[in-house]
């Protein structure tokens, strides 16, 4: 059974919509990657899993289905807590996602003892545990330091920490290499990557850049304008992607091993294809 | 051997080191740039490329003199502008002009495209403004009624083509573009650096390219600097650097690109 269900997702901006009929469903211990250019939606949908949508846009069809639970069902308070148990972020930029004036080990264990009750020496001992998990050399020294003091990528180490604190069963990590250089991205993936195994979390792995996908997903998710417009095993969308738009996100995606044959820009026929897609499901849509 | 327009002499440059400054001493300083010597010839793409605390945008603002090196010599088109003085420097920067990284801090959110792209045009005294600020949006595929919208109504490629507006406007030899294409996603980047390598062969600009992206760097330019550390560890054709890379580092640097093909090993 899968851990976190979609079913036709729907979300509007006023009378616009910026999710259209997302379903997908993500297994334990699986990673399913959510692709796509800016503005599809793709980080839309794990916000609305962990019910942080921005004000102004509003969920307003679907369900999403968390470990056997429909989040409609509960009330907003228990929806909060059950989200906060079971699930965890990876965000983008560590640096806005750290308090600059407080130390870093007690925003990791804070969640520990809110969330879960623990004791604080008890979240003090776990975080220390996970810091060494993600290769933090002397981490009672990182626990005192503040934000500012550490590097990009110790800065999304200590979240990566942070999101496995609680064992969550399903993790969203939006982006959580864009903002780093390539030495470290790879690192940052490949700890990521072994958490994940370590624990069976199940991960939606949210991002722009297919080389990543193809390193650690299992499955791929092709959104635009919040349509999704292929679902394929990595194997699949690797040796043949089916939609005409997913194959020239492909083809315009730098490749060192082939210079002349990347970096094409998304031809204009495969836009209007695709615009044309979106078009119709909301003539339908209407017509309903 | 064609011209050279860019000569560049164990450069070194040192920032004041104030996170550990003792209260009552100067701070020491901290040396970015390690005596760096290269040249570069006229016409073409050069990539700057490296890890983050290397150097490569350091480098980039000293040669468009942002930032005035600690010592050693910058010589442009066989003048040497490494110590000038911000008056004597202004005509000169006409010709060596820069985009920035994100076309969102370096546009002004209160003005409009058309007085973005006519500023410099003004500060270099140029005449019929507003036929060359319609030049600039033709050439680098805007439309013209472009020029009445602010920054926050252009998508992020749009803003980027708008710097690459301003930056092309005065006519320059030398571009310096730091890091154009890594807000980007792959899409707009491929149309951005198409466009970029379109106008370095009409224009007959030199373009020296900082990013830390290989995979651009191995379709866009013919040769590349590799900096780790604020010093070059390697300075090549861009080919022979990918096929054969003689250090450790350039290695490690490509081998950390993740392509998108089905090579689980990879990680």
């Amino acid at each position: 059974m899968s851990f976190l269900t979609i079913n036709n997702l729907t979300a509007h901006v006023g009378k616009r919509p910026v999710l259209r009929d997302v379903s997908l469903s993500v297994q334990a211990g699986e990673v399913c990657g959510l692709v796509g250019e800016s503005g599809a939606g793709k980080s839309m949908i794990g916000k609305a899993v962990l019910g942080i949508l921005p004000l102004a846009i509003e969920a307003t069809g679907g369900e999403i289905i968390l470990a056997g639970v429909d989040l409609q069902s509960l009330p907003a308070k228990e929806r909060r807590q059950f989200i906060g148990a079971k699930t965890a972020l990876i965000p983008q930029d560590p640096l806005t996602a750290l308090n600059p004036s407080r130390r870093v080990g007690s925003q990791i264990t804070n969640r520990l003892v809110d969330i879960l009750g623990w004791t604080k020496p008890d979240a003090e001992h776990r975080a220390l545990e996970l810091l060494s998990e993600v290769q933090i050399d002397d981490p009672k020294r990182v626990m005192l330091c503040y934000p500012h003091e550490l590097s990009g990528g110790m800065r999304q180490r200590l979240l990566i920490a942070a999101a496995f604190a609680a064992e969550p069963q399903l993790i969203i990590a939006d982006e959580p290499t864009t903002a780093l250089d390539v030495t470290v991205q790879k690192q940052i993936l490949r700890l990521i990557k072994e958490m994940q195994a370590r624990y069976g979390t199940a991960l939606l792995f949210v991002t722009h850049d297919l080389g990543v996908v193809s390193k650690v997903c299992q499955k791929v998710l092709v959104l635009y304008d919040g349509v999704v417009l292929e679902q394929a095993t990595v194997e699949d969308f690797f040796t043949g992607p089916r939609h005409p738009y997913s194959r020239a996100l492909l083809e315009a995606t730098p490749k060192y091993t082939d210079p002349t044959g990347s970096l094409t820009p998304i031809p204009l026929h495969v836009l209007e294809g695709v615009r044309l897609q979106v078009a119709a499901y909301d003539r339908m849509q209407n017509h309903v | 051997m064609s011209e050279t327009i860019y000569e560049i002499r164990d450069l070194r440059l040192s920032f004041r080191d104030m996170a550990h400054k003792p209260v009552f001493k100067p701070a020491s300083g901290i040396e970015v740039l390690k005596g760096l010597s290269f040249n570069i010839a006229k016409g073409g793409v050069l990539g700057i490329v490296g890890g983050s605390g290397s150097g490569k945008s350091t480098l980039g603002r000293a040669m468009v003199r942002l930032l005035e090196p600690s010592s050693g010599m910058i010589r442009f088109q066989g003048r040497d502008i490494t110590h000038l003085n911000e008056d004597t420097l202004r005509p000169l920067r006409r010709k060596f002009q820069m985009i920035f990284q994100d076309p969102m801090s370096s546009l002004n959110p209160r003005r409009t495209v058309f007085a973005i792209i006519a500023a410099p045009l003004r500060l270099h005294k140029f005449d019929r403004v507003a036929i060359r600020v319609e030049e600039a949006l033709d050439m680098v595929g805007l439309p013209r009624n472009f020029k009445n919208r602010y920054p926050h109504e252009l998508s992020g490629g749009q803003r980027q083509r708008v710097g690459i507006a301003r930056s092309i406007a005065t006519e320059p030899e030398f571009i310096l573009a730091d890091e154009i294409v890594s807000g980007l996603d792959v899409s707009s980047q491929a149309q951005v650096l198409n466009l970029l390598e379109q106008l370095v062969r009409d224009l007959g600009l030199t373009l020296a390219f900082i990013s830390h992206d290989l995979s651009v760097v191995r379709r866009l330019c013919q040769h590349t600097i590799v900096m780790h550390q604020g010093e070059i560890v390697e300075a090549q054709q861009t080919a022979k650097l990918f096929e054969n890379p003689t250090t450790t580092y350039t290695r490690e640097l490509i081998d950390a690109i993740p392509l998108p093909n089905l090579d689980q090993h990879w990680i």
